[in-house]
């Protein structure tokens, strides 16, 4: 049956969170131009208009997650993103997979922020929330589900499956409903893609609110005092978009087999640069407050950022990026709306600017160089000019567009080697960034002058060298670029240590979050240097194969190919392929297929026979087995060094019908670096070309080959049963018994042969792995012999790629201590806030 | 000149530098026939070409040629001017690689007959706009 109370419910809300958005908005801008008596009033009432939005907003949410995890396939977004088989925590993710999800996050995100604001403000809470209400309003109007005519507003989640999609089926019978969904993308299928959309979706949610104070200050002619509340926001927006940009590079850097987690994807780039953008703002506000240069600065960048969350969202979603992305959504013909939001807030914008330009106080004072707000400014420029160097080339698609709409043709591709080209820039912006940081933090705690700073700097100098001079040594970093990285990198950490140390000792931890954040800042550097620039790809050239073209032999090989059972050689290890596994519910290891037998039941098996692991049966021979996401199969690579086993790595490789074969990488992690590997081709099992008829004659006890693997057929056996097959008196069953040696592994074929009165039966013996199907075609009672007809596919292999990333740890590391920074910092400008708002100084 | 100036002209220079190296770098979409003619004028930066595997007439894929190692393969490429050409690529086939419905290669070319790939784009049939339900279990 369908149910369309859920859908409606859901609709519903969505108008009403739509209304009472606006609504918001309206009593909100009266609210805030009021005059002081009629504020109560309009304050009332714009809190209830933004409660009544609150509660629609998150009854969306709950509806859409209601639909989702009732399995209701009568509906769109439920059938195309969700399945049967998916445990919870992935509906979770197919909740936010498809772009409508994806804004109720958002919309949720903002709810919450909002309800937040209003509870912490006394001054700002009108033209905070004013600005809050029109975002929601448009955020909203994204899932709309309008149609005005030819005019198509929004795109409802809430819509049934036979008003998408026009099969013949509905014709037939209008209540039909799927009995699966198609199920979630599995690279999705991925516990850090249960946290990371939300972090990031945290981080665009946040950066609306130190644009939302300064739009307020403009306003309210408020010029200086927005910064004081919005700074703490800004940190933390920073702080929440950065971690979620590195779950996303974690996350590829775990599931996508592009090789490592970063690879400048215009989808990556769209959010890098916002976060370099907000960090400059950040940098420009704290320098206003401690001497009050910088500010027009700061409201540039402020600007900026949240103009360029809006231009993220425009590129990912608008279908722009067509084919230069990896991972674009589909077009849902939002892009005029998203368009038409992201120019309304950046005409807003602009025009409060300069409207007020003229009256904002700036300092005309020129900055000395041997002052902090100097190299400050220095920093904030360069991190702009990062994120320019990033945007301009990822707005490729966009600037043909604009071409292309005034007639014109533009056929600008972006960058044929992006990582390449993006790296020549950041890596040395980088290296600027990471020395100013040591060379402000100076500053920015004591009165300097020249001699001054020289005699500070001297110390972490000298220890910087001597520590990059071990690392150059142990590490073999002997390229020159790389050299000054690591120069730069080990400088920043030791001058930022002297400076944490010395804070630390003389004052408060509180004060310690810039330091560790540029801590955090050289520790990325050196990590990303390592395990980018030393990168090793050890699978290389093993094939000892000459190829007809020669030009062909001096090309480099990336990829092995790894036969089943067979050892292969990968640089230091030895490599030996060893077949499928599944992940069995309620095992702590995989399984091997070989053990199972698939029924036509959703991720249930039954054991074939006993299923131990140290020690303990799980499943006895016949027991159903769970199984995890059954589409998914692990390859068993057992690595060797000198005949010692090491360790089994497991890459992942799903078949899936609408993506054709999906790759997740296994990485065995050391200290100083990680192996990982992933599958980049695999032997396809459906429907196997047998290749011709081979017969061998045979008698019991004599050996022969089947392809290269000696076959010992040890004998025929009568048997009184058959699995399947009903026996009849006077039919005769015989079980030939082969032994096939593959390498190191014995394998068993058991062809039958069945006579039944006149006729022929013969069960074929068949091994995917081995790539082989053997029948008794005949028995030669006059000479003893079997004659056994043979055909054979292939072996099973995979290709493998494997690389060696050292010092990753370093990154990861790195990121973790910045994290840290930044909820310091967030800390202790917050507690700066609420000691001026709880003394009344809220709007000083 | 005040400091203020000669920093303002340092940051323009940069972005000078940067605009003028992401002109010189980007690469451009053209058809087999453009860069084979780039090529015979010694052009030998990474070009996009656009098109569609080459498909015999019951539609199947045809002219994959894969190498014994499986680790590099050859391939039939029509772009949409229809010229045919015969492709390189020096990696496993990508997955469900004969089902895209269009692929931009990356590269160029390495003699007169053959073109190299650097890199493939596919765009596959998206989910989203298959149109079949799977009626089983009615």
């Amino acid at each position: 049956m369908i149910n369309t109370f859920v859908g409606n419910v859901g609709h519903l809300a969505v108008i009403l969170a739509f209304v009472s958005a606006l609504v918001a908005a309206y009593g909100y801008y009266q609210y805030t131009f009021a005059q002081e008596l009629e504020k109560p009033v309009w304050k009332r009432f714009s809190r209830v208009a933004f409660y009544v939005h609150s509660v629609a907003g998150i009854s969306i949410a709950v509806a859409l997650f209601e639909i989702i995890y009732n399995h209701r396939f009568e509906y769109f977004y439920a059938y195309s993103h969700s399945s049967m088989a998916l445990p919870v925590h992935y509906m979770i993710s197919s909740f936010w997979e498809g772009q409508e999800g994806s804004f109720i996050l958002w919309i949720v995100w903002n709810v919450l922020l909002g309800l937040i604001l209003i509870h912490t403000n006394k001054f700002w809470e009108g033209p905070v929330m004013l600005v809050f209400a029109l975002v929601q309003a448009f955020l909203v109007s994204m899932i709309l589900g309008v149609v005005i005519g030819d005019l198509k507003i929004g795109s409802s989640p809430f819509i049934l499956i036979r008003d998408a999609m026009s099969a013949p089926i509905f014709q037939i019978n209008p209540d039909f409903v799927p009995e699966d969904g198609t199920g979630l993308n599995p690279l999705l299928q991925n516990i850090w893609m249960v946290i990371h959309p939300p972090t990031l979706f945290l981080g665009y949610a946040t950066t609306l609110i130190p644009f939302a104070y300064l739009m307020g200050g403009l306003a309210t002619r408020k010029y200086t005092e927005w910064v004081r509340p919005a700074l703490p926001w800004a940190i933390f927006s920073a702080m929440v978009l950065g971690m979620g940009i590195i779950m996303g590079a974690y996350w590829a850097y775990v599931t996508l087999n592009f090789g490592g987690y970063w690879n400048w994807d215009p989808v990556e780039n769209a959010v890098y640069v916002p976060w370099l953008i907000l960090v400059a703002g950040i940098h420009t506000m704290i320098t206003f407050k401690k001497s009050s240069t910088a500010l027009k600065s700061s409201m540039v960048l402020i600007i900026a950022s949240f103009i360029l969350v809006l231009y993220a969202t425009f590129l990912v979603r608008s279908g722009v990026l067509g084919d230069a992305s990896v991972h674009s959504f589909t077009d849902l013909g939002l892009s005029g709306q998203l368009l038409i939001y992201m120019l309304f807030f950046l005409a807003v914008a602009v025009f409060l600017a300069i409207r007020h330009w003229k009256h904002i106080p700036t300092s005309e004072k020129e900055a000395s160089v041997y002052s902090r707000e100097f190299w400050i400014f220095i920093g904030a420029t360069t991190l702009a000019l990062m994120a320019f160097q990033v945007i301009l080339p990822t707005s490729i698609p966009v600037w043909n567009a604009i071409v292309e709409m005034f007639g014109g043709i533009s056929n600008m591709a972006p960058p044929a080697d992006q990582v390449g080209f993006y790296t020549k820039f950041q890596l040395w912006f980088a290296v600027v960034v990471a020395l100013l940081t040591a060379v402000g933090q100076f500053f920015w705690w004591n009165k300097m002058d020249g001699k001054a700073l020289r005699e500070a700097l001297v110390m972490p100098y000298i220890i910087a060298v001597v520590i990059s001079a071990l690392i150059i040594v142990f590490g073999k970093v002997y390229d020159l670029s790389y050299i000054v990285v690591t120069l730069a990198g080990t400088f920043t950490i030791v001058a930022n240590a002297t400076i944490l140390y010395r804070l630390v000792k003389k004052s408060t931890f509180k004060l310690a979050g810039g330091s560790l954040a540029h801590i955090g800042l050289g520790m990325i550097l050196i990590g990303v240097m390592f395990s980018s620039g030393y990168s090793e790809v050890i699978s290389y050239n093993l094939s000892g194969l000459t190829y007809s073209n020669s030009w062909e032999d001096e090309l480099n090989k990336e990829h092995v190919l790894l036969w089943i059972n067979k050892p292969t050689q990968i640089k230091d290890y030895t490599a030996i392929y060893r077949g499928r596994q599944k992940k069995v519910k309620g095992m702590p290891t995989l399984v091997n297929v070989n053990k199972l037998k698939f029924t036509d039941n959703v991720n249930e098996a039954i054991a074939l026979e006993d299923i131990v692991y140290r020690n303990k049966l799980y499943f006895e021979k016949g027991d159903r087995v769970p199984l995890i996401l059954e589409e998914n199969d692990y390859f068993q690579i057992d690595y060797y060094k000198e005949d010692q086993y090491q360790f089994t790595l497991n890459p992942m490789s799903q078949f899936n019908p609408q993506m054709g074969l999906i790759s997740s990488p296994d990485s065995r992690r050391f200290l100083s670096r990680d192996l990982y590997t992933f599958v980049s081709a695999i032997n396809d099992f459906e429907d196997p070309e047998w290749r011709e008829d081979e017969l061998y004659d045979v008698s019991p006890g004599e050996n022969f080959f089947i392809a290269d693997f000696v076959t010992e057929f040890q004998g025929g056996e009568v048997l009184s049963q058959i699995d399947g097959v009903a026996l009849r008196d006077g039919d005769v069953a015989v079980k030939a018994k082969l032994m096939v040696q593959d390498y190191d592994v014995e394998k068993y074929l058991e062809p039958i042969f069945i006579i039944r009165e006149n006729q022929i039966g013969r069960i074929p013996a068949i091994d995917h792995e081995l790539g082989v199907k053997v029948e008794v075609e005949n028995i030669l009672p006059e000479t003893n012999q079997f004659s056994f007809k043979v055909n054979r596919y292939q072996k099973d292999y995979v290709v493998l790629k494997a690389i060696i990333k050292p010092q990753i740890n370093i990154l990861w590391i790195g990121t973790i201590i910045m994290l840290i920074g930044f909820c310091v910092a967030i800390y202790r400008r917050y507690d700066e806030f609420k000691k001026m708002r709880d003394k009344g100084l809220e709007n000083n | 000149m005040k400091k203020g100036h000669i920093l303002g002209l340092g940051i323009i220079a940069v972005a000078i530098i940067i605009i003028v190296s992401m002109i010189g770098d980007a690469s451009t979409y053209e058809s087999f026939s453009t860069a084979k003619a780039m090529k015979m004028k010694g052009e030998d930066k990474p070009i996009h070409v656009v098109g569609e595997l080459k498909k015999n007439i019951s539609g199947t894929v045809e002219g994959i040629e894969v190498n014994p190692n499986k680790t590099s393969f050859y391939f039939m490429m029509v772009d949409n001017d229809g010229t045919e050409q015969k492709v390189f690529y020096n990696e496993p086939v990508p997955p469900d690689f004969s089902r895209a419905e269009q692929v931009v290669v990356i590269g160029s070319y390495k003699n007169e007959e053959l073109f190299v790939a650097d890199k493939i784009l596919m765009k596959c049939p998206s989910k989203y706009q298959e149109n079949e339900i799977s009626t089983a279990g009615m």
